[in-house]
This record gives C-alpha cells, structure tokens and sequence, in this order.
C-alpha cells in the first residue's frame, strides 16, 4: 500500500519504511517555535529540565501577538522570552522593529522548506505545509518537551484528498475555496486528519493563496494542511535564495490510502462570507439577502496579511473613502510585507481612503489590542476565526472573508461584493 | 482512578477562546485564569465551580486555539475530568500532557446541570447517578496511558534525556 505525502515524511523522521494511520511515533523534528502567549511555559518547562535546547538553529522564538507590548503582563512574557534568548545565545529571534506574525515570517524569511516536520506552539502552524512540509500546531509543554528533546510524538492521520478542478471566478482567491470547503464539511470535518489540497485549479494557486488555505486546516479540525511541491514551491524557494539540492521533494503515491476524496469545481464558486460565530458558516456573498452593516473592517493576521492581500484590498480602496463611521484597520503580516506595501504606494491608498495602518502583529485578530469591538458591533474580517468573543466583547459579531471583499465592505459600509463599489 | 462529582454541562464545539478569552491571556498564572474560565459562555461558572466537578460536552471540545492555557484554566477550576463526545486534537494532547483526565463518551445527552456521575477511567466507564445508566468511554491509546504512568510529558523528558 503506498503512502501519503504527510505519511511520508513522518516515516522518514521517525526512521522508518512506512506508517499507517492511526500509529503512534516518535519523530525527529526539523524546527521548532514558539510566541509570545505560548513561550514563557515551553521554556519554563526546558528551565525546570536543567538543559539546553536540543539544536540552537532550529529554536525559533516569535513574540507577535501583544507587540510592540499592550500592558505589563505582555511586556513581562516577552520579557521571559528575551532573557531566554540572551542567556542561551538562541539566532533565531525577532526583536519589535523586525518582528511578524509567525506564520508569515517564517515562509517569507526561508526557514520552510519541502519534507520538513515542523512543530509551533500556535495552532496555524498548520499554515507551513503549503510548502509540502508536514507542520501542526501543538501546547507549550508539547514545545517545550521539543525544544528540549528535538522530538515530538505523533499519531499518523488519516488524510483527505481534496481536488480542486476549474477557473477561479474574479475575485475568487484561496480564502474562498477555504472557507467553501469548511463550509462544506464542518468545523469538525477534518478532525484528527490531514487536509491534503490537490488538482489543477490547486497547481495554478499562488504560494500566498496557498498559505491562506493550509492556514486554516485547523478550522476544520484538521492536524495539518498540505500541498505537494511543484514548480511554484521550487520557485517561491528561489526567491529565498533556496535552491532546490537544498530539500527533497516528496509527493503522494498513486496507491495511497485516503479516508475520503471530496472534488470541488472551483468555477462555481463565488466569493464567500463566513458568518458569525464559526467558521464553517459561510455563504457565497449573493446569497446575503438583507444589508449587513459593518462597524469595522480588518486586513490582516496570519491568513491574509501577505502582500498580494495588500494589493488586493489596494484594488479596491484605490480613491475611495470608508464610509462614515466605519473603522477600516489595516496591518501588514511582516515587516517586509509592509516595506513592500510602501514601496508600491499601497500606503497612499490606505491613508487617502481613511484607513488606519498598524505595525505588524496578530493585534486585533484575537482580540489582543488595536482595535477590539464593543458590545454589539459588527466586523468584517480576513483573519480566520470568528468565535463568540474572538475580536473583544462577546456581544460582538465576526463575520470572515477575502480582502478583497473587506475592503469593499470598508466602502459601502455593509458587506458587500468588490463589484458592486468599483462599478 | 474513580471520580465522583456533579456536572456542568455544555454542547458542541466549546472553543478555547470561550474556554479562557485572549484578552486574559497576558499571564499565565494558573490561579488568575481560572478567575475567567468559561467566562464567555457561562459567567456563573467560575463563580460556582466547586472542587471534584465535572464538565460534560457535546462534539469537538477545546476547538480553536493552542492555547494551553485553557486546559489549565479548567484544571485550576478544581475541575477533576472533561467528559466530551470529542476533542479537538491540540487540546486533547494539552490536557494530557498536563494531567487533566479527559474521555470521549456520549454521556452529555443523559445529563443536566449538577446531576451527579461517577467515572472510572481506567474501565472507562462513566456512571449516572440519578437513574443507574452506564455509558462506555473510548479507551486511551498505549502509548498515552504509558505518558500518564510516567506522571506526563515532563517525566519522559527526564527519562529521554536521563535528567
Ligand atoms: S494572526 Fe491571529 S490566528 Fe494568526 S497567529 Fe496571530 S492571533 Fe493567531
């Protein structure tokens, strides 16, 4: 029986020929990470161990969710993780100034490469396997246990085959065929297994639509997301100056066992909205009868925070203004994504049309600071989660979608199809 | 292990943002989480929970995000065990590694608030008090219930790395 691309990297990190679903292993893993919520207990537990971590190149420490600091607890976490930092000489560390969300970060700065087995102590680790490697998010004390030992143990999933055929409608980005398919199948659609995205309509996905779809695998309960590499991989690897003798590129057997397959015809879909308070509430946005009137707008967090989110939004808003007494709140995932922006005079856009830009961080996404709504208000957002109380008060309501469409809904003060303001 | 206690009871998809909410997340000192534990969902709850309950759910419990604080929160809240018909997987992991006894059981449907229930985890067994019904958890897999025998994640370090 063959294997699946994610059966095939845990079996060659944990030395073995081949593992079934269902099997537990312990495996070798190639980088480890961490934030500035879920740090302070991974590297209280490597402390009260009495070591050193396991491999210094392979420590990744990312302080994004409450920086630059919101209060003197978050300063005082972050400060835990600096002193660690200090103290063990640990490289891969990013101080405010240079920081971003670490989902972005890492892809954009080169630390993920294909066949890789990557653990984070953050939930959308699962965002990495657009680049063929296996990641998944896991707690502090599965980190710290990682950081201290360089191995992690795993029960081998299950994997779903999703085969994404067809054109892409205008406008129609990987934040739609995500929050389709989770739409779909559920929030608990793919619990325990892995998300395995393939097809023609996958193959011409740019690497950042990409990242946005293994980025919300979890939302539908997933352990990973994966694509397999191809030309757009090795390119995008390139630009990073990798080359591809640097990585092994794996790809599923044509034998490989699947719990389901699940053919999706892209061309049908239209840009979607996901409705308060789960995720996998989503409609195509023609199916929204009644206005629904926004109080705030967000482009950012580790979904769509890229650049091309940036462009796409800047598409929208370029001389038009946010309506009145609407919030329209825009951050850059990484520093370089935000250099960029300004580079291209996407700023100038944001600014002419109203809206506010903030350095990089995770901010309001969950609810942290930089723009947390009050009770009975109404936003719309491209990050990934719209939990009962996710974006500040619990009398909030979330609703999630592509840039392009929060940008138009800045405009019109409803959500509302890029279309209809650009006509 | 036999775990006699009365039951809060909750439905699917409990998310850990309801669980612990983000904006308590700038500390993570056991006692102060559990202040807010639940906070978004059940305000009585944290004012309420007493030592040895229990809380019962529905589907894809501890969904959301990594965040360890939440099996922590819960754990502080004197709560002895989570019973849910399932788990999301980062918090079925969390909980384990931190020794907060969780089991998968559809044990919910039969139950209401303060109704009192007897656990035996290693029979899996899950008793209710009020009319005698036995429900019948999954097992736990070999190689946790062996993580659980070496007192969690943090003693198989110490005997990985002979520390
Ligand atoms: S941007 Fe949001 S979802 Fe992404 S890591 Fe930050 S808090 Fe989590």
């Amino acid at each position: 029986m063959g294997m699946t691309i994610s059966q095939k990297i845990l079996a060659n990190k944990a030395n073995k020929d081949e593992v079934k679903p269902g099997e537990i292993v312990m495996a070798d893993v190639d980088l480890t990470f961490a934030n500035d919520i879920t740090a302070p207990i991974a590297i209280d537990f490597v402390k009260r161990l009495g070591v050193d971590v396991f491999d210094k190149g392979k420590v990744a420490l990312i302080p994004d969710h409450f920086t630059p600091n919101k209060d003197i607890n978050s300063a005082n976490q972050c400060k835990i993780m600096r002193d660690f930092v200090m103290e063990r000489n640990l490289p891969n560390y990013w101080e405010t100034g240079e920081v971003g969300i670490e989902h972005a970060l890492l892809p954009e700065q080169g630390y993920i490469k294909p066949g890789m087995l990557i653990v984070g102590a953050d939930s959308h680790t699962c965002t990495h396997g657009a680049l063929g490697a296996f990641a998944t998010g896991m707690g502090s004390t599965d980190l710290g246990f990682a950081f201290a030992t360089g191995k992690s143990w795993f029960r081998v999933p299950e994997s779903i085959k999703f085969i994404y055929k067809g054109k892409r409608k205008k406008w129609v980005v990987g934040k739609d065929l995500i929050l389709y398919t989770i739409g779909k199948i559920g929030v608990a659609g793919a619990l325990y297994k892995s998300m395995e995205f393939t097809g023609d309509a996958i193959r011409e996905l740019p690497m950042e639509d990409r990242l946005t779809m293994c980025n919300m695998a979890v939302e539908a309960g997933a352990k990973n997301g994966i694509v397999e590499p191809d030309e757009i991989t090795v390119e995008y690897l390139k630009e990073r100056g990798i080359e591809n003798d640097q990585y092994g590129i794996l790809k599923s057997d044509a034998d490989a066992e699947y719990s389901s397959l699940i053919e999706i015809d892209v061309s049908n879909i239209e840009p979607q909205v996901a409705f308060p308070h789960l995720p996998s509430n989503a409609k195509g946005i023609s199916e929204i009868k009644d206005d629904i009137k926004i109080n705030q707008a967000f482009i950012g967090s580790c979904t769509n925070g890229r650049i091309s989110d940036l462009r796409e939004a800047a598409k929208v808003l370029k001389g038009k203004k946010v309506a009145k007494y609407v919030r329209l709140i825009i951050i850059p995932a990484t520093v370089q994504v935000y250099r960029q922006a300004l580079k291209e005079g996407l700023f100038d856009v944001f600014l002419d049309a109203g809206a506010v830009i903030s350095t990089p961080t995770c901010g309001p996404c969950l609810g942290g600071y930089m723009g947390i709504l009050a009770d009975g208000e109404v936003c719309v957002s491209t990050s990934n989660r719209n939990f009962v109380g996710r974006m500040g008060s619990k009398k909030a309501f979330v609703y999630l979608s592509s840039p392009a469409v929060v940008a138009a809904s800045a405009v019109a003060g409803k959500i509302i199809h890029p279309d209809e303001v650009l006509k | 292990m036999i775990i006699k206690g009365r039951v809060w009871v909750y439905s699917d998809n409990v998310d850990t943002d309801v669980i612990i909410p983000a904006r308590y997340l700038n500390t993570s000192d056991s006692k102060e989480l559990a202040k807010h534990c639940m906070e978004d969902i059940d305000e009585s709850f944290a004012k309420e929970v007493k030592n040895g309950d229990i809380i019962v759910a529905g589907y894809n419990f501890g969904s959301g995000s990594s965040r360890e604080h939440a099996p922590i929160a819960i754990k502080a809240s004197g709560v002895a065990c989570v019973i849910a018909k399932s788990f999301s997987r980062i918090f079925y992991r969390n909980a384990f590694n931190i020794g907060l006894p969780i089991l998968e059981s559809n044990v919910v449907d039969e139950l209401e608030k303060s109704d009192e229930i007897e656990v035996d985890t290693k029979k899996g067994q899950i008793k209710v008090l009020k009319n005698g019904k036995v429900f019948e958890s999954s097992v736990i897999p070999e190689f946790m219930q062996r993580l659980i025998e070496s007192g969690g994640l943090f003693n198989y370090a110490k005997e990985i790395l002979k520390v």
